[in-house]
């Protein structure tokens, strides 16, 4: 069972909901944090004898020996990681997606794969045994897709392997980052907060996984401050309301101290404990569907 | 001509809300939502659209089911995944496709098109605070870089046609493509914080991403009063960096009660956040008119 833990706006508390409810899990659970912009979720979790292993992006490289300058590698591709400049292909490594048409398509085999540096995916274990997965993108690095493709499958791979449930923090936002940690899921939980700019991109990541056609439930972080037209939305959309957090401020001290909010008081622990057993049981209807 | 970009590494530190107070108070301002994603200035600039336009980008590939052989040779050369064959006939999964053009280039048959992608919508609108330039891209799409880039040249172009000599940019969180394209040709970056332990590790980061694309930064700690023990580290990560901080603010409802109501947190009554706000942009003033340290010491070294 893939549980993704999303929002449209940032800093609605995606990684508090995903690290309590980690800590809740009644099952088996790997932890994988997807904002490899970002990644938080080890700041709470404390992953330990963590180890990091590079991830890279099949890139071209010329032998400038075989180039005959025929343009058809530049002329292919759509990223202008290739240029022909007169009598000089130029090749811009950072503009490549990895598509692998140039290498294909030269005919002198004058093009041959090279690397790009994409990030590190990062394994440990927290101090109660669950497994953790980070994402961590390379800084200067433009796109997060192919990290997060190689972190999927490293995912994959260790929950199949060691028969885990899998709960994912996204990163923000509904562009391709977001859509591609979601991708998996057989649940999706949107967490914001009752503003009009969470209520605003609520709407916004409502409107682009509704495609998708996952079940999806709303946690609602920080309820009684602002006014209650999240709570109106869920109930137009039929968005089951999972759980809501107070806004208290203790809650953001504990948040600050890099606290897991499960753990510090009984009311909290029973909402996360809640918000667990009502995930399980969604999941469970899409696996039996 | 100057341009401050406001960004944060962490999502909800507070960007927009302080980005609205700063166009409340400056003065011949174009304000720039590059937040193409999931922007939300407009909840508070209330902007009146002027002019919109689609925002077109790339190409995506589509099968003609009636020129495919069915070889599935686009299938083998496909690096995203994005083609299916189901039961011999080979369909393109819109969100997967790259847009590489290599299935287009080796289908034998020459059966696929490659269209024209519209990924979403720009605007040029007038607020109360100076004229506005935004988008919204559309859901799941990508090239939010470009889109940004885009923006970017239409506040250029409207800043220099009124005369205006400062571009306000509320940027993305995160330091992806969104983020690199924002930071193109930024006179300072205010990095907007908070102390806890995401807004620390983020904010170093973004710091560190600023600092390899030669942008000057300063900081905002928003939120300060919520662990002294973050906001000393985060004063501790400024100092050896050499990034100066611009100000604090305190963890206060005054900025959601002024969301609510649609306005920047220094409209309506003066409060004493407001009057906090007011000086950190008299700060962030000078800052802009006067070359930024850290700068001045890349270009020495």
């Amino acid at each position: 069972m893939i549980i993704a833990i999303a929002s449209g706006k940032g800093g609605t508390g995606k990684t508090t909901v995903s690290a309590s409810l980690v800590s809740s899990w009644k099952r088996p659970v790997l932890a994988v944090d997807m904002d490899v912009e970002e990644p938080n979720l080890h700041l709470f979790l404390k992953p330990e004898s963590v180890s990091s292993e590079a991830a890279y992006l099949e890139v071209p490289v010329l032998d400038k020996t075989l180039c005959k300058q025929c343009g058809a590698c530049a002329e292919l591709c759509q990223f202008k990681a290739l240029s022909l400049m007169g009598a000089h292909l130029l090749v811009f490594p950072d503009l490549c997606h990895g598509c692998g048409g140039c290498m294909r398509i030269c005919p002198e085999g004058a093009l041959q794969k090279g690397q790009r540096e994409l990030g590190a995916v990062e394994t440990g274990v927290t101090p109660g045994g669950i497994p953790c997965l980070t994402g961590r993108l390379r800084i200067g690095e433009a796109m997060s897709p192919p990290l997060m493709g190689k972190l999927r499958q490293r995912m994959h791979a260790q929950a199949a392997k060691e028969s885990l449930d899998i709960i994912i923090d996204a990163p923000p936002g509904v562009s391709c980052p977001a859509m591609t940690a979601v991708q998996d899921a057989d649940v999706v939980v949107l967490v914001t907060e009752p503003t009009p700019f969470g209520l605003h991109d609520l709407r916004l990541a409502w409107k682009a996984f509704r495609p998708l056609g996952k079940p999806m439930g709303v946690v609602i972080n920080r309820a009684g401050l602002g006014d209650d037209r999240v709570h109106a939305f869920c109930r137009e959309k039929g968005l089951p309301l999972l759980a809501e957090i107070p806004f208290r401020r203790d809650i953001a001290e504990h948040y600050a101290k890099g606290g897991i909010l499960a753990q510090l008081d009984p009311g909290l622990r029973a909402t996360f404990e809640d918000l667990a057993e009502r995930l399980e049981r969604m999941g469970a209807e899409v696996n039996h569907a | 001509m100057r341009e401050l970009v406001v960004i944060s590494g962490k999502g909800g530190t507070g960007k927009t809300s302080l980005t609205a107070a700063f166009a409340h108070l400056a003065d011949n301002i174009v304000l720039c939502d590059l937040d193409v994603d999931a922007p939300d200035l407009h909840l508070i600039a209330q902007p009146a659209v002027q002019r919109s336009g689609p925002f077109m980008s790339g190409h995506g590939a589509e099968i003609d089911p009636a020129a495919c052989s069915g070889c599935g040779t686009c299938m083998d050369v496909c690096a995203f995944g994005a083609i299916h064959n189901e039961g011999g006939r080979f369909t393109v999964e819109t969100a997967h496709c790259e847009g590489c053009k290599v299935c287009v280039a080796l289908c034998p048959e020459k059966a696929i098109d490659f269209p024209d992608r519209l990924c979403g919508t720009w605007y040029e609108s007038d607020t109360r605070f100076g004229p506005m330039v935004h988008a919204l891209l559309d859901p799941g799409q990508e090239n939010s870089g470009k889109l940004v880039t885009l923006l970017k040249a239409k506040a250029r172009e409207r800043a220099s046609a009124l005369g205006l000599d400062l571009i306000l940019s509320d940027g993305a969180p995160g330091i992806g493509c969104p983020v690199i394209s924002s930071l193109s040709q930024a006179s300072l970056v205010l990095l907007v914080t908070e102390p806890t332990p995401s807004g620390l590790h983020d904010l170093e980061r973004v710091a560190e991403l600023c600092r390899t694309f030669r942008i000057p930064s300063t900081v905002l700690i928003n939120k300060a009063d919520l662990s002294p023990e973050y906001q000393a580290a985060i004063h501790a990560f400024c100092q050896a960096r050499e990034i100066p901080v611009v100000g604090h603010l305190p963890h206060d409802p005054a900025i959601t009660e002024a969301m609510v109501r649609g306005q920047a947190v220094t409209e309506g009554p003066d409060t004493l956040f407001g009057v906090q706000v007011r000086q950190i942009w008299s700060k962030l003033q000078s800052l802009l008119e006067a070359p930024s340290p850290s700068r001045s010491k890349e270009s020495r070294s």
